[in-house]
């Protein structure tokens, strides 16, 4: 048997003690994963950011206490309890990592891309970063910093892209469709 | 690639954003089983989360050793390894009654798994 299946077998396993236990019920697992199919994602993150564009005042809070700032949203699913935004600017771009395990904001992003988790991304983005973001596509202007930016138990953190060129006039929610996943973790640029 | 997911809409995986959130149900059923129990206060998600990095740095030590590339790392398996773990260090999982389900559960005819 392959080393997946058998995982898959010893999370069936697991299932049927913790429901024989009278622990949770299949019905409640079912319901935590439909939960983070349809009610969380990065769209939550995107209307936050679009907010911060057009809301001068807003963008200060947001940067001054995010964790404050999301909360007047009101998102669902979790992770935001510390949560600290940083902004790009034209001398910065920042880039978020978890070194140690997954840590993501999925209040705000939704679930980790599998890639964020793999070892590679794990310690490369914070070795060397630019070679990380090269291979996402991103080039840099010469002489603009990288920061990069662990998430951890302590606090997650979530990033402030800048705004495209070009965009003068859209709406709030016009705005907030330009912003990818990618942007608020740092590896892409808008 | 795009060809690959072109599936009835009932037999595609979830999507989010483009991307599947679970590339095996076994994976969803995972991640809900330790959410769940966060949520009810079995334990606390920083004391799950305190087992996945052991987990992961346990692994993370080991590929340095052996100077490995990394390729063979597969995140929810230490996902459920750690959720086994915080469960025995709260006194709610016995591994030799894992092990007895799981042999149970090998000894099934096909077409049990999914």
């Amino acid at each position: 048997m392959g080393e997946l299946s058998e995982t898959a077998l010893r999370a069936e396993a697991l299932e049927s003690l913790l429901v024989e236990k009278g622990l949770l019920s299949e019905s409640e697992i079912d319901q935590t994963i439909e939960f983070y199919n349809e009610r969380v994602g990065p769209m939550n993150g995107a209307r936050m950011v679009a907010r911060a564009w057009v809301d001068p005042s807003f963008r200060q809070r947001l940067l001054a206490d995010s964790t404050a700032a999301v909360a007047e949203f009101e998102f669902v699913g979790g992770e935001v309890q510390k949560l600290v935004v940083v902004e790009n600017t034209d001398t910065v771009h920042n880039m978020v990592v978890c070194t140690l395990c997954s840590c993501y904001p999925w209040a705000v992003l939704g679930l980790p891309p599998k890639w964020y988790k793999d070892p590679a991304y794990r310690s490369r983005s914070v070795r060397e970063p630019r070679a990380v973001l090269t291979e996402f596509g991103v080039e840099l202007p010469a002489g603009r910093e990288v920061r990069v930016w662990d998430s951890s138990a302590e606090v997650r953190y979530m990033v402030l892209p800048q705004r495209p060129a070009g965009t003068e006039g859209k709406s709030e929610s016009e705005l907030a469709e330009l912003v990818s996943r990618d942007s608020m973790i740092g590896v892409a640029v808008l | 690639m795009a060809d690959d997911l072109e599936l009835p809409a009932e037999l595609a995986p979830p999507m989010a954003n483009g991307e599947v959130l679970f590339e095996a149900p076994w994976q969803g059923r995972a991640f809900g089983m330790a959410r769940a129990l966060a949520e009810a206060e079995v334990f606390s998600w920083d004391d799950f989360r305190r087992h996945l990095i052991r987990v992961i740095g346990e692994w993370d030590r080991e590929a340095e050793r052996l100077n490995a590339s990394g390729g063979e790392y597969e995140y929810y398996q230490h996902f459920l390894e750690a959720l086994e773990g915080v469960l025995a260090e709260v006194g709610l999982l016995d591994d030799q009654d894992l092990a007895a389900r799981v042999a149970a559960f090998r000894m099934r005819p096909h077409g049990h798994d999914h």
